[in-house]
């Protein structure tokens, strides 16, 4: 279209575009150091305890009354407990025990819980009524207090410990599953598969399954700081891992007469305990900012 | 809002009816009690004699029956270690454990409710960097952890407060504390969290284009809303805090139903548990409905629903 | 013409997951004393922040990095927060996009309202509030306007809550409301008496607008002025008649194309192919010449200057010369549906 009143045409230069400084860093770098030490840890606890007869320069029972009550030195690098056992082999062998129980528990709740709330929240109707109903019973009791009756009843093998511990633990991840589940359902891609004629359980193991994953791991991630946690308040109590097997809980309950004479028998468990719960709980946050960023902090 | 609070309280019962048969299936798991209840030269006939009368032969079923007609009238059995009717011990041991509870728990509130709002406000800032450190060092310890820290710190090097006992506020800090710092971490990242959520909110930018100034927007617009999933979360704190009382009172020493459970595991004194973690199941049930009917007032989108 | 608002090389940078984007880029705006300007363009072009960042309403992950904010010659981008605060709400007003999320869901439609009348006017008394309050709801046309300052927002429809919206922002006769996409949530019915309502105020009121919308049929019944944008930053500005009319942009000529017209059959719409670029890969030339018919090397190296002539019309690209002087024929053929500006 010809504009014959063209009237002056003013040209300048468009304005240029701001640089545009990079984020300040400070919570940005704080988050990344949190996550690299976070990381850190949890490869050292675990190379460690994957072979801790490797690492440990004692043997973790092996009595000495002539060195008991030794505070930390160059020989016995945590110091020595009130029988003379070194404390560092006593860790080494205590974060075996107490990762291998908490994974096991982790994953039994884990896969039984989220299987237990995927079904009921895909399938609806009674399943879901009564599976919801058994989470309230799990969820009315204290996991301390179910705990300390499960392990009084059944006994103590390190067995029944990882039961007891997943029976006092499962009901987080049904419900939260539950309710992934319950979204998906009214998806699309669920909707199309069932129109294809898939069966339940395909839609459930194919569909349902791989996008509650990211959210599982999560979770899961998480609920170790909290396994960990339990086995340790079970174990101090006397009520979860036995003597003479090593564990944590059960060094801090030793340590406790010494706390004003020897207090690094109670306080190195203890501040590796924090240090392992510390990074399982910033690696569960980390994940989460990273694959599921809808969950609710509060779990 | 009626029929709410009616479907709640329905599921509690049920919950409630069936926590007891759960533990009383526990409890019968362990085995014959006879065996604990008479002196070793007791002869088969004196037990099953015995049995027969504390109606153990008969079906589960039956039993179980029994056990709950019991229950409603307040008949928790008799503890075979304080020889006397067991119901009547819990209810001594309720007292204390309720206010060690709650104070855990008010100390959460009264720490990570305004830690939370000033963080999420001022973001970034001293306060959050501070909260985050008491957040995350809060929950990555149990409380019995925190008990011996604090005894050795306050009691034993500063000699500010006792080491255990009972009957005395200095008494209830140390205790209070180290099974108050989880929650109130809990608390504080929940509020931090729901606060920055609303802050963003549409409602909230509305009231900022309203002209409304901003500290009424962050504590009467923002905050209200900004606390509904706390309250949900306070109630299923105090789960949390009955099953951390067992240690913390076990520590200091503290004449609850926590270490009173404990101590009858020891003793294998299993009428005394059965007593106690049906009354602790019930409480906590209590407090959850309570908390929910609460929140159905609070919130006018189920009040008027 | 008394130019109420006037935004001079506004910018805007957002922290993302995947970094630091520029959301407004240099976007200079003018609004006139009673007239509407329609602040066009695709999602992610930056029109709803550039209505945030006037008001200092950006999230927080959102800041004014540059630029100033004129309005009635007070620069609000540089004001503190307690003066901006006495200026909202009661000389300018914004009504927001999602009428389902505007309203407080635990405070009543009347205290939502009646804050407007406590807060700008000090007024205390109850029952001057409720009178005020149900005044100003009848004039948005709520029917039972008493019953309803009782009741809350989840007992409203959407087209309600908009309303409800309205009336708050309009309460204290603003000079100037912005309208960010009113009615994209709504009806289609709905959305004929919401902005019947809205024009009618302003008429009453005599109210400057400033009309973000992605629909051009909307823009072109509803305002005087538009101003495309498009990847951050203002491509094509002017009278709207005239710029529908004689469009000197491509991605103006795109939009235009791709109306659905009564008058004309087609076979297809004429979709702009491609994609807005990524806020966070810009390129160095020209933002649209990826997906521009037109375009030539020049505009691949370097960002088009402005061009400007006649009653206020300006665009940037380097081919608008051409456009203008007839060597380049911007469409070929497809008529274009135009409507008289709002005439008042």
């Amino acid at each position: 279209m010809r504009d014959a009143s063209l009237p002056m045409l003013r040209q300048r230069p468009a304005e240029p575009s701001l640089t545009v400084l990079p984020p300040r860093s400070s919570s940005h770098l704080g988050r990344h150091l949190q996550l690299a030490i976070a990381a850190t840890i949890a490869i050292v606890l675990v190379t460690v305890a994957l072979f801790p007869s490797l690492f440990a320069p004692f043997d973790p029972n092996a009595i000495s009354l002539s060195d008991t009550l030794k505070p930390p030195s160059p020989e016995h690098w945590f110091g020595t407990d009130q029988l003379g056992r070194d404390l560092l082999s006593r860790v080494i062998h205590g974060a075996s025990i107490s990762l291998f129980v908490a994974f096991c528990a982790v994953g039994l709740a884990g896969i039984f819980g989220a299987l237990l709330g995927i079904t009921a929240g895909y399938l609806g109707g009674a399943f879901d009524s009564v599976a919801m109903r058994l989470t309230d019973i799990q969820l009315a009791l204290p996991a301390v207090i179910l705990a300390l009756v499960l392990v009084g009843a059944i006994g103590f093998s390190l067995f029944n410990l990882i039961l007891v511990l997943s029976l006092a633990n499962w009901a987080r991840f049904a419900r939260v599953t539950r309710a992934e589940a319950l979204t998906l359902r009214t998806r699309d891609f669920v909707l199309l598969a069932k129109l294809a004629g898939a069966s339940r359980i395909r839609i459930i193991l194919s569909h349902i399954v791989p996008n509650v994953a990211n959210t599982f791991i999560v979770l899961a991630t998480l609920d170790v700081g909290i396994i960990i946690i339990l086995e340790a308040t079970l174990s101090f109590l006397g009520l979860g891992v036995q003597p003479p097997t090593p564990s944590w809980g059960a060094m801090i309950a030793d340590g406790r007469g010494y706390l004003e004479t020897a207090w690094w028998i109670c306080g190195i468990p203890g501040v590796v305990l924090m240090l392992t719960v510390l990074s399982a709980n910033l690696l569960g946050d980390a994940l989460r900012d990273w694959l599921s960023p809808t969950l609710t902090r509060a779990w | 809002m009626i029929s709410y609070i009616l479907r709640r309280m329905g599921q509690s019962a049920v919950t409630v009816l069936l926590v007891t048969m759960i533990i009383f299936l526990i409890i019968r798991l362990i085995g014959d009690p006879t065996h604990l209840m008479l002196p070793p030269e007791a002869t088969e006939a004196d037990r099953e004699l015995l049995r027969h009368q504390m109606g153990l032969d008969k079906p589960l079923l039956v039993q179980y029956g029994m056990y709950l007609l019991n229950l409603l009238q307040g008949n928790l059995g008799i503890s075979y270690r304080f020889a006397q009717p067991a119901f009547d011990v819990v209810m001594g041991a309720l007292g204390p454990t309720l206010l060690l509870t709650a104070s855990a728990l008010g100390f959460g509130i009264v720490l990570g409710v305004p830690l939370g709002v000033i963080s999420a406000v001022n973001r970034d800032g001293w306060v959050d960097q501070f909260a985050k450190v008491f957040a995350v060092m809060g929950q990555a310890a149990p409380p019995f952890l925190f008990s011996l820290l604090f005894i050795r710190l306050f009691s034993i090097e500063l000699s500010w407060l006792p080491t255990s006992g009972y009957g005395s506020i200095s008494n209830l800090i140390l205790p209070a504390l180290a099974l108050g710092w989880y929650s109130a971490a809990g608390i504080m990242r929940l509020t931090r969290s729901s606060m920055m959520e609303v802050l963003d909110s549409e409602y909230i930018k509305l009231a900022r284009i309203k002209g409304v100034p901003q500290r009424t927007i962050v504590y009467r617009h923002a905050l209200r809303n900004a606390l509904l999933p706390v309250i949900t979360f306070i109630s299923l704190q105090f789960g949390v805090l009955m099953g951390g009382a067992v240690s913390v009172e076990f520590i200091f020493a503290w004449p609850g139903v926590g270490r009173l459970i404990l101590e009858s595991i020891s003793n294998l004194d299993y009428t005394m548990v059965q007593a106690a973690v049906t009354i602790g199941a019930l409480i906590f049930t209590t407090v959850n409905l309570a908390v929910d009917i609460i929140y159905a007032y609070v919130d006018p989108r189920i009040r008027y629903a | 013409m008394e130019t109420i608002l006037e935004a001079k090389n506004l910018t805007t940078v957002l922290r993302g997951r995947a970094g630091v984007i520029t959301a407004v880029d240099n976007v200079s705006l003018q609004v006139k004393a009673g007239r509407a300007l329609a602040l066009v363009g695709e999602s992610g072009s930056g029109k709803s922040m550039t209505c945030l960042s006037m008001l200092g309403l950006l999230p927080s992950n959102g800041r004014l990095a540059a630029g100033e904010v004129l309005f009635k010659g007070r620069d609000l981008a540089r004001m503190n927060r307690k003066q901006l605060e006495k200026i909202r709400g009661r000389e300018i007003g914004m009504i927001l996009q999602d009428a389902m999320t505007s309203l407080n869901p635990l405070f009543t439609i009347g205290e939502q309202v009646g804050e407007v009348f406590k807060i700008h006017q000090g007024i205390r008394d109850k029952a001057t509030l409720r009178r005020k309050c149900i005044e100003v709801l009848e004039k948005v046309k709520i029917p039972a306007a008493e019953e309803r300052l009782d009741s809350y927002p989840f007992q409203f429809s959407g087209g309600m809550r908009q309303r409800v919206s309205i009336a708050i922002n309009v309460a204290l006769s603003p000079e100037l409301l912005i309208c960010d996409e009113p009615t994209t949530a709504l009806d289609v019915t709905v959305q004929l008496q919401i902005l019947g309502l809205l024009r009618e105020l302003q008429q009453q009121h005599n109210m400057a607008i400033v009309f973000v919308t992605h629909d051009l049929h909307l823009a072109s019944q509803f305002c005087d002025d538009v101003a495309i944008m498009y990847a951050g930053r203002v491509v094509e500005s002017g009278p709207i008649a005239d710029v529908f009319r004689s469009p000197a942009h491509p991605y103006t000529v795109g939009l235009l194309k791709a109306l659905p017209s009564l008058d004309t059959y087609s076979e297809r719409l004429t979709a702009i192919p491609g994609q807005q670029p990524s806020l966070t890969r810009l390129p160095q030339g020209c933002r649209f010449e990826p997906r521009c018919p037109h375009a030539t090397d020049a505009c691949r190296r370097q960002y088009p200057d402005w061009f400007e002539w006649g009653d206020e019309r300006r665009a940037a690209c380097w081919r608008t010369e051409d456009m203008l002087t007839g060597r380049l024929d911007p469409r070929a053929g497809v008529a274009v549906p135009v409507q008289q500006g709002a005439s008042r």
